[in-house]
């Protein structure tokens, strides 16, 4: 199953590589990962995908929170949460018929473009990573030019918080 | 006043209890190294390798329950001490190792003797730090000593820049540190504790399987009130020889994969097991399939990511040995119950009738040493009260089944790890902190060669160690899985062009031995520990080079599925 695991971590140097080693060396995978300083400049929030059976995340946990800088995680898959990932995405836009076509693929999908140049749109989408991947599909292949994705960000829905 | 990084470190090891260093100088500890040479309070002993210092530091741990503290340079000062941290990471023994470190302004230009010290270890230490700022040197030694000692002991790093350590600040003493990501849970989930007590006064079949987390915790005397107070067998994993007498009726000797017919036998028929400071490790197990089939089982660890990693448990208490077994035992106290004793006294009848196997039988009329006979006459003239050090191979198992250790933290191994070369720098950790103690390291021609370089050291500090080689001219558990398992293709497993071990055991200044016939096995053993008692004695005993440790299971089977002799 697909899990998405948020982790409170103390700011520091080699954070990240404590975690990136800890699951390259119990042999885990990592979809994605994403790392970020929040509102206390001292803690850093991962937000980190990986696949497993109940026995492996239940490991994965464990080895988490037993990380000295590790304060506290939370698995967002347990309970009702929002997960998005940002995309930008390089296109060929060179005629008008192709512009016409990306900007109504870009308006469908609620995408932004945000640099025009005479033959390109570079476009900024969010959502879920499955909305993500369906705007890929949606565009012919062959005008992709680039992508890049943040990884996912996940948050729990209502009162409940990840917070020290 | 304000000191620098250097005398900072010095005067903080002091002031945190520290009275042995154990290290080698080199570049860039040598600010460290002039500090050391200003005082008098921190021992230090100049080991011939780093590796040895990481294992003295180990064995000093082991038998004291102090953290064992290491001071090694940059580069390959520290790289050789990593098969030493990685000894303790395994083995979850407390120490704290500082490494020199290239000058912070040099960092990451691949300057002379420099390694990513911090990276390298990270997979094998419980924690690392490298310090950047001499400000924030005092807080973060304070914090490896804390991380090291607390909750799941082990082993931490503190990387040191040069010019860290030459830099002045003003230094207080920290008494105590609190880091808001590290708060290691020490008692018992009451609610798991009440139902594991159920399960346990409510067994036919009980079994109490202890490790290594006994020992660490200091937590014996709360085990042996518990095991008395029901009854119930215990057996022990090689790193809790110790934690229970083995001279106790209710001892049935070591489990696992050279454990006793009787207590493999029992884990394998028990209904409830109790499972106390113990990570269910492969050389435990076996086929994990196939382990204790029919029991509900109880897991005591104060490593959360033990539970259930090996084998799924029906009820995790996360806590101390020390404070679950104490709540545990108020609990049945309280409760008035008691266990059922005829179904106790069947379960016993069982066990008794598996003992009469007589598993670790071996022959005693051979014209050749048995290796056996060795250890069961060390064990009889120590009067099984020596502290014993063993390197890794048959020699650790004979000497698991056949020294009888009634005391907690007198048999150092490794057990996790199986590092060869850790005997004797074990032996001598142990002897500076029981100076007086009687001090064996049982070992083989092929792991003594490994750290051999510490006979050196030994007589410096004159250390008047015990050295038992069973010498078979063989790795001898590599051959003795080449003749189970690959027909007899002993492929690199003999030793030969060995040194002459007398000759080199007095070239080093101290006395060597040979014995070559059983006859003459007690009488050079009591020689030893008599005539040489304040020397270090290399007793070089020429073994029967077919015998084979037993019972054993092969990789791969149930616990029950033993070869016996």
């Amino acid at each position: 199953m697909r899990h998405i695991i948020s982790i409170l971590i103390e700011n520091e140097a080699g954070a990240l590589s404590r975690v990136a080693g800890l699951f390259s060396a119990r042999g885990y995978n990592i979809e994605s990962l994403t790392v970020a300083p929040t509102e206390d400049a001292s803690l850093s929030r991962m937000t980190l995908v990986t696949r497993g059976s109940d026995d492996i995340i239940e490991q994965i946990t464990k080895q988490l929170n037993k990380l000295v800088d590790v304060v506290k995680l939370m698995d967002l898959t347990e309970g009702p949460h929002i997960e998005r990932e940002m995309m930008l995405i390089k296109v060929r836009a060179a005629g008008g018929e192709q512009r016409d076509e990306v900007k109504r693929m870009a308006d469908i999908f609620r995408g932004r473009i945000i640099d025009v140049t005479d033959t390109t749109y570079t476009i900024e989408v969010t959502g879920d990573s499955t909305k993500l991947d369906g705007f890929i599909q949606a565009l012919d292949k062959g005008l992709i030019l680039e992508t890049v994705r943040s990884g996912v960000m996940g948050i729990p829905r209502g009162e409940k918080a990840l917070r020290i | 006043m304000e000191l620098s990084g250097a005398e900072i470190i010095v005067r903080f090891l002091h002031d945190e209890g520290v009275e042995h260093l154990f290290g080698y100088p080199g570049g860039a500890v040598l600010h460290i190294y002039d500090a050391l040479y200003r005082q008098d309070k921190v021992k230090h002993i100049l080991v011939r390798h780093e590796q040895a210092a990481t294992h003295a530091a180990d064995g000093y741990a082991r038998s004291t329950g102090k953290p064992g503290v290491v001071l090694v340079t940059s580069g390959p000062g520290a790289t050789n001490a990593v098969t030493g941290i990685a000894t303790a990471y395994m083995d979850s023994i407390p120490m704290v190792v500082l490494t020199g470190q290239v000058p912070t302004s040099l960092i990451g230009n691949d300057a002379f003797q420099e390694v990513d010290s911090v990276g390298i270890t990270r997979p094998c230490v419980k924690h690392n730090f490298l310090v950047k700022d001499v400000k924030d040197l005092a807080i973060t030694l304070k914090k490896a000593f804390y991380i090291a000692q607390t909750g799941r002991p082990g082993p931490v790093v503190v990387d040191i820049p040069k010019d860290v350590t030459a830099n002045r600040t003003k230094y207080v003493f920290p008494k105590t540190v609190s880091m808001r990501s590290y708060n290691p849970v020490v008692k018992g989930h009451t609610g798991q504790i009440k139902r594991a007590v159920g399960l346990i006064l409510g067994a036919k079949r009980p079994m109490l399987y202890t490790g290594g987390g006994v020992v660490l915790n200091d937590a014996s005397r709360q085990l042996i009130e518990f095991a008395r107070l029901l009854g119930y067998p215990v057996t022990n994993t090689s790193m809790g020889l110790g934690g229970y007498p083995a001279t106790d009726k209710q001892f049935v000797g070591m489990l696992g994969m050279h454990g006793t017919y009787e207590a493999n036998m029992a884990m394998s028929h028990c209904d409830v097991l109790v499972a106390i400071g113990a990570r269910f490790d492969d050389r435990v197990t076996g086929n994990v399939q196939k382990f204790c089939p029919h029991a509900k089982i109880i897991h005591i660890d104060i490593d959360p990511s033990s539970i259930s990693k090996n084998v799924k448990v029906d009820v995790p208490i996360v806590g101390s040995v020390e404070h679950v077994l104490k709540d545990m035992l108020k609990l049945i106290k309280e409760s008035g119950e008691v266990p059922d004793g005829e179904a106790l006294a069947k379960w016993w009848q069982q066990i008794n009738e598996w003992r009469t196997k007589d598993c670790l039988k071996y022959d005693k009329t051979s014209e050749l040493i048995k290796p056996q006979y060795v250890l069961e006459t060390l064990y009889r003239i120590t009067k099984g009260d020596a502290f014993v050090t063993s390197d890794v191979g048959q020699h650790q198992m004979w000497t698991a089944q056949f020294y009888k250790f009634d005391k907690p933290r007198r048999w150092i191994n490794s057990g996790g790890l199986g590092t060869m070369g850790f005997g004797l720098p074990a032996a001598m950790g142990v002897q500076f902190a029981h100076p007086k103690a009687n001090v064996v390291c049982i070992t083989g021609e092929g792991s003594i060669q490994m750290n051999i370089q510490e006979l050196s050291t030994c007589l410096q500090y004159g250390l008047p160690l015990k050295i038992i080689c069973l010498n078979n001219r063989f790795l001898g558990m590599v051959r003795q899985w080449q003749e189970f398992f690959y027909d007899k293709r002993y492929s690199h497993s003999y030793m030969e062009s060995l040194p002459d071990f007398v000759k080199l055991a007095e070239a080093y200044g101290h006395v060597g031995m040979q014995i070559d016939k059983p006859a003459d096995v007690e009488a050079a053993l009591k020689e030893a520990f008599t005539k040489h008692k304040n020397r270090l004695v290399f007793m070089n005993f020429i073994t029967d080079q077919t015998e084979n440790v037993y019972p054993m299971v092969p990789a791969g089977a149930g616990l029950d599925e033993m070869i016996l002799v």
